[in-house]
């Protein structure tokens, strides 16, 4: 859900610098407090998530390193940074740090009802949000500047919408890990974005998507032995992508194939008119017929193409002649019309 | 200090120098993020590398590896051609695809076996003497060594052959297709050796690590430099320096190796983000700080010469009327008078002859649009700047 505003801002690979920037978060939680308890662990997470994405945010504004060079070394460093840590926990003499790393690969397994009533509860909150500030997210996705002018608290909202999606990035680490957390936030919302226009729809499909990768890829890994969970929702969520590039009606692949197909034929079929334009234009009756012989000498002349013509009563065919119709010779003449207008 | 210990430093030291090359050209190229994608996509061409080989060692797997990365490569920009995403987002969706694909590869096939996603993941460097290289009973050193030295050197030798081709596509692309070379060649090569050395390296010191290298060492020298063979050589510098100090931390505390090194490649880009001469954050603050104050005193002059009549120019008058704080008024009226643009005299603020002249010109430069002519106009009124 969340994710859509992260494909739309251009910003899609910060959900995969968020959940690396993470570990470092948990690794030092569990340093101060020495306990396992997740929501402690989560917290870290988040406070070192918002940390890195303010940081990459820092470092894109304040120096000339792009965005992706900020991302990656944030990324790269938080991360090395947190195994740093953990392999420092390791040698601790305390026996509770085992399974600190499901964190890096996420284990849906594991989870106990506590945790899934809190990812309910912060799904809620999160769409609360969403709805209430819905007009103000929209505006600033879509023209920053002026919503500056408007006199929002650009900043604010900035903020606002960064903080809900390091909190769900945060949350979801649990479910899949770090590695695939990015998949589960863009792979739902660039299916959604092949299919609409609109943002509210795109969230709810999104949402909808989303959802369905995540049935669909545990159904998936609980009938099969030794499939993790995670891997296969991000799976599932690819194949919805790939489906949504080919087949969606307006910006799918499929379809875009067939317009231009399309297109072509009509190109030709209007070239050929033209051409027959020319040579009736040299008589004085436009239905004078011609040898279909003459047409050869051009490319792009076939049967078929004749044939379409004649259905559109614009040519008649009289054994191995043809004639324009009154029809075919308007039309023809207002399709130089035209191209000369649009010279 | 024993033999283990020097090979160790010397795998890290080569492979940070074999990262930093190419990593310098992706940062230009503003590629950074394919780093990250090959490192995470090379797993299944490892997974089936190794069904095949069985030796997590041979070249076979490397260059399968290197192909998957090849592979994510022109996927990234199949799907980025398309125009439906953007190009963050295609290389966001091809990489979780593709590790996807390997770690069910590995759940499913290779249980029992020595490979995991950890070790391909994070990598162990204090393993790495102990995997030998034995050529007919002869010890030649540990085989990692062995591997990144060779692709170091390939690296090395293509960078020579065709440093200036690099340069000239990397800035400016369509005079290299102008001047006959390929952009596209010069891409796919240095994908190439991007994903070469990845795979090279991953297995001494794992993918996060490699990525590390790559991009935090070339994005500390981009602070430092705009020279790109100054920027090479500093990044050969940061990562080897890293690389070694990395070490020792990692044998005071006991911990991964990977990770110290990355830790220090980290607090070695605060250091210059924070304190780089021209581009880090404290003099990019001085400066924004030293423009706001000029450019209010500069609003301030042109309020005085518009000004003829005493009353507006009464010092009282003047900071109700621009509507500055306290503090921020005393500031401009000060470095104006140490520029000798105002006088004061009775608490009435009036324009030197100097100070005039300042403000006629800078009222010509407003007018005409020329804006970014009053900065070098100040250096020639400033005898202090803000």
């Amino acid at each position: 859900m969340l994710g859509s505003f992260a494909v739309l801002r251009k910003q899609s690979l910060l959900g995969d610098a968020i959940s690396h920037a993470a570990l470092p978060g948990i690794a030092i939680a569990f340093l101060i407090t020495g306990a396992k308890d997740s929501n402690t662990l989560l917290l870290g997470a988040l406070v070192s998530g918002l940390i890195g994405t303010f940081w990459i945010r820092g470092i894109i504004t304040k120096t000339h390193l792009k965005s992706d060079t900020a991302l990656g070394l944030i990324l790269s460093l938080f991360f090395g940074f947190g195994m740093f840590l953990l392999t420092f926990i390791q040698k601790q003499p305390n026996a509770n740090q085992a399974g600190l790393d499901k964190y890096l690969f996420g284990q849906a397994a594991t989870l106990v009802e506590s945790d899934v009533w809190m990812m309910a509860i912060v799904t809620g909150i999160c769409l609360l949000v969403l709805l209430l500030f819905w007009k103000e997210f929209k505006i600033l996705l879509f023209d920053a500047d002026y919503t500056k002018t408007l006199g929002f608290n650009t900043k604010f909202i900035d903020i606002l919408i960064t903080s809900f999606i390091v909190l769900a990035i945060v949350l979801g680490l649990q479910t899949v890990g770090v590695v695939l957390m990015s998949a589960m936030l863009l792979a739902p919302a660039a299916a959604a974005r092949q299919w609409t226009n609109s943002l509210a729809k795109m969230v709810f499909l999104a949402a909808l998507f989303g959802a369905f990768a995540g049935v669909f890829g545990t159904a998936i890994s609980a009938s099969q032995n030794n499939l993790s969970t995670g891997p296969v929702i991000v799976l599932v969520a690819s194949v919805f992508v790939v489906f949504s590039f080919i087949f969606s009606p307006r910006r799918g692949l499929l379809f875009k194939q067939i317009r231009f197909i399309k297109n072509r034929r009509d190109l030709q079929l209007h070239k050929t008119l033209a051409f027959m334009h020319q040579i009736a234009e040299t008589h004085e009756d436009i239905s004078h017929p011609h040898a279909i012989k003459i047409l050869n000498n051009f490319q792009g002349f076939t049967r078929g193409t004749l044939q379409k013509l004649v259905e559109k009563n614009y040519v008649t065919l009289q054994g191995n002649m043809w004639s324009l119709t009154e029809d075919g010779f308007n039309t023809a003449s207002n399709l130089y019309n035209q191209q000369a207008n649009n010279e | 200090m024993n033999s283990a210990q020097i090979e160790i430093q010397l795998i890290a030291s080569l492979v940070a120098i074999a990262c930093a090359i190419p990593g310098t050209f992706l940062v230009l190229r503003k590629m950074a993020m394919i780093s990250d994608a090959i490192s995470h996509s090379i797993l299944p061409g490892i997974v089936i590398g190794f069904f095949i080989t069985h030796d997590l060692n041979s070249p076979v797997l490397i260059l399968l590896a290197a192909l998957t990365g090849i592979i994510t490569v022109i996927l990234v920009e199949y799907i980025q051609k398309t125009g439906l995403v953007k190009e963050d987002t295609a290389i966001g969706l091809v990489f979780p695809a593709l590790f996807s694909i390997g770690v069910i590869m590995i759940a499913k096939n290779a249980n029992d076996v020595h490979l995991d996603v950890d070790a391909v993941l994070l990598g162990e460097l204090a393993f790495a003497p102990f995997d030998r290289c034995i050529v007919s009973g002869v010890d030649l050193g540990p085989k990692s060594l062995w591997i990144i030295g060779a692709i170091l050197l390939i690296t090395i030798t293509l960078l020579i052959a065709f440093f200036k081709e690099l340069k000239v596509s990397t800035f400016d692309k369509g005079l290299a297709a102008s001047l006959g070379f390929s952009p596209a060649i010069m891409h796919y090569g240095l994908m190439s050796v991007s994903s070469v050395t990845t795979v090279g390296a991953f297995d001494a010191v794992g993918a996060i690590l490699v990525v590390a290298l790559m991009i935090a060492p070339a994005a500390t020298a981009y602070l430092i430099t705009t020279d790109l063979k100054k920027m090479l050589w500093l990044s050969i510098g940061f990562g080897v320096l890293s690389a070694i100090s990395g070490y020792w931390f990692a044998h005071w505390l006991d911990a991964s190796i990977a990770g110290s090194i990355t830790t220090m490649l980290g607090f070695i880009f605060l250091l210059v983000y924070l304190f780089a001469p021209s581009k880090g954050i404290i003099a990019v603050l001085y400066r924004e700080k030293q423009q706001r104050t000029e450019v209010s005193l500069l609003t301030f002059l042109l309020h005085l010469k518009n000004h003829t009549e005493e009353r507006e120019r009464h010092v009282n008058h003047l900071q109700e009327h621009i509507n500055w704080q306290k503090v921020r008024a005393k500031t401009v009226l000060e470095l104006a008078l140490k520029n000798n643009m105002i006088l004061v005299e009775d608490n009435i603020v009036s324009l030197t002859e100097k100070g005039d002249e300042f403000t006629s010109l800078a009222i010509d430069y407003i007018i005409s649009n020329k804006d970014t002519k009053i900065e070098d106009m100040k250096d020639d009124f400033f005898l202090f700047r803000g």
